[in-house]
């Protein structure tokens, strides 16, 4: 009777262990750690750190104003400040400031994606500070205000419940009808 | 050493390019056609195309071309399938240089299980071949203004069909164990942008591939080598390049390409988000702008439908501007979520005329005209625009945009 249940519950092990075409190795948790750099609202995965706009301003003159402009108003690249109240107009401007409904994805984003010709360079206090200091420049948070992975993902964006579902399909009836 | 046969290569195909551009007005052949009694080209390891042959992607002006398109000129496209070497690029950081023996997938999560897979362990795998398009959400951006595009690839460029051959991630995902608390994955590039987009898992139960072949051989690096997504009928940008990482989760993580990007905004200030499915769309390949018809009588009416709702039931083409429409005949063999090519004898008289088609799709959808599109999102958001395209010919045959 008992060795039966520990069959039944090496058996159980086992199949815990392999699927059915035995596929794939275990990775090693640093393998996990080294690629699993998302960041989703919750914050889940923020790294230590922290920076705060006044930290940032330097690191963005240095690393990113060349492309998006002096005060993130845009250059060669899109604008990361402005076009509040635009969205419903017939020019708006979606920025990190207007349109962006999660702060996360802005230290996600530029964690994984910027400066664009060497991402991966910013340390991860880097990236809180000119995070902050984007958030600053659209009036979102203050100057002094430390971003970190407990602060972050508190920060409520402006345009936080301004996404709706898919409605579609929203066209798809034919007018005018023609019978087969 | 490299950067100077970079140089040379570049100095080449710069003068091949002008030699061309030559030919085109009319100078010098690109290659001499001797006749059938001079001995031809040596077997070669690779085959190139005709030198006649210069039917090409548009590349834009931009100073970033590393986070740019391009367009398959599907107004040169025969049947349904696009040429590997034609199919249009969205790239967000360039395309990376990966060594296809230390490429490995990472699927972990909430999983049972998480795996390591190397490309020959995936190769192993039961895999399944498909023909499905892949279409770009940003396709047809041009078409919202009144003006429209010019010409086919202008206009539906951001649009190319593949067979694709790969692994369902169904099973991928089986073999790690998906815990009961799953109900989003997150799929990741390897690209310098770690290009990546949240997935509701259930599309993955149902068709998403984890592809490694496209058109009988390995993904090009533009379309993702060696591993990419293919998720049919959802837009361009879910299907991941260069794909090293699948993390199953709880929500959507909300990434910059599915918020800043790819939401479309409602004219009350309101973007719908996870706006994936692509509607149905068709589009007349010849005539179209930018070609010419060469004489009166007889031409064949031909081009492209698709739909992310499965396969295309029905295509009518007008040739009187929208007064009249009748059915265009559909090509054998239609696909679900893949081009579907149409024909329909036309006999041109030689007087200015517009010519459209409009298709419906397995689930009854119709392909909208550009009015009914605007009635019903506004003009502003951007993406996902599948209205019909006519198309006006001429008296002198010349065609352009209506
Ligand atoms: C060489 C030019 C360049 C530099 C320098 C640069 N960026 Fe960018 N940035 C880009 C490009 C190009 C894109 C668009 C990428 C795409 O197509 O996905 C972009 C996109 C962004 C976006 C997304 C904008 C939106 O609304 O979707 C953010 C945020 C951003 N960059 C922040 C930064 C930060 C912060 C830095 C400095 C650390 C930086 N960038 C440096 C070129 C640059």
């Amino acid at each position: 009777m008992r060795s039966a249940c520990l069959m039944l519950v090496a058996v159980a092990l086992m199949q815990a262990q392999t699927g059915k075409y035995g596929a794939g190795r275990p990775p090693t948790p640093q393998e996990v750690k080294a690629l699993d750099i998302s960041v989703p609202p919750s914050g889940e995965g923020l790294p230590e750190g922290s920076g705060t706009a006044v930290e940032g301003k330097e690191v963005y003159a240095r690393r990113c104003q060349r492309c998006h402009g002096a005060e993130g108003k845009g250059g060669d690249e899109v604008a990361l400040v402005g076009g509040s109240g635009t969205l419903n107009t017939p020019k708006p401007l979606k920025t990190v400031g207007s349109y962006w409904p999660y702060a996360t994805t802005l230290f996600d984003y530029i964690h994984r994606a910027m400066p664009f010709k060497d991402p991966g360079s910013l340390t991860s206090n880097h990236v809180y500070a000119v995070t902050a200091y984007i958030l600053q420049l659209n009036g979102i948070i203050r100057a002094n205000e430390k971003m970190s992975a407990e602060s972050l993902p508190k920060v409520k964006m402006p345009n936080r419940d301004g996404f709706i579902p898919d409605a579609r399909p929203d066209t798809g009836k034919v007018k005018g009808t023609t019978k087969r | 050493m490299k950067k100077g046969s970079n140089r040379r290569k570049f100095l080449f195909s710069a003068s091949l390019g002008a030699a061309m551009t030559g030919c085109r007005q009319g100078e010098k052949p690109a290659a001499e056609d001797e006749g059938p009694n001079r001995l031809g080209k040596p077997v070669s390891e690779y085959g190139d195309r005709s030198p006649h042959e210069k039917s090409k992607r548009l590349k834009p002006e931009t100073k970033t071309p590393e986070a740019a398109s391009t367009r398959t000129p599907l107004q040169d496209s025969y049947g349904i399938l696009t040429p590997a070497a034609l199919h249009f690029e969205r790239h967000h950081s360039g395309v990376p240089a990966i060594d296809p023996a230390r490429h490995q997938l990472l699927l972990h999560g909430l999983v049972d299980r998480p795996l390591v897979f190397g490309m020959d362990e995936l190769k192993r795998l039961p895999s399944v071949s498909r023909i499905h398009f892949v279409e770009c959400s940003g396709n047809g951006r041009s078409e919202w203004s009144a003006k429209g595009a010019p010409d086919a690839q202008r206009s539906q460029g951001l649009a190319s069909c593949s067979e694709w051959t790969g692994v369902p991630l169904s099973l991928l995902l089986a073999e790690a164990g998906v815990q009961s608390s799953a109900k989003w994955l997150l799929a990741e590039g390897g690209d310098a942008s770690k290009m990546s987009r949240s997935i509701p898992l259930q599309k993955a139960n149902e068709d998403i591939l984890v592809a490694y072949g496209q058109n009988g051989e390995a993904l090009r690096p533009e379309q993702g080598y060696p591993l990419r997504l293919v998720v049919p009928g959802w837009e361009g940008n879910i299907n991941v390049k260069w794909l090293r990482r699948i993390k199953v989760v709880d929500e959507p993580v909300m990434t910059k390409d599915e918020t800043s990007k790819y939401t479309d905004l409602m004219a009350d200030g309101k973007a719908r988000i996870f706006t994936f499915v692509v509607d149905a769309k068709s589009l007349i390949t010849y005539p179209s702008g930018g070609q010419k018809l060469a004489a009166k009588g007889f031409h064949e009416i031909s081009g492209l439908a698709w739909s992310g709702r499965g396969k295309i039931e029905r295509v009518e083409v007008s040739t009187d501007g929208g007064k009249s429409w009748v059915n265009a005949r559909l090509e054998e063999p239609r696909h679900r979520m893949a081009f579907t090519r149409f024909r329909l004898p036309w006999t041109w008289d030689g007087s200015e005329t517009v010519l459209v088609s409009r298709c419906t799709d397995e689930s009854g959808y119709v392909q909208p005209d550009r009015a009914q599109l605007i009635e019903a999102r506004g003009m502003n958001s951007d993406y996902h625009n599948n209205a019909t395209k006519p198309w006006q010919v001429m008296a002198d045959g010349s065609v352009k945009n209506a």
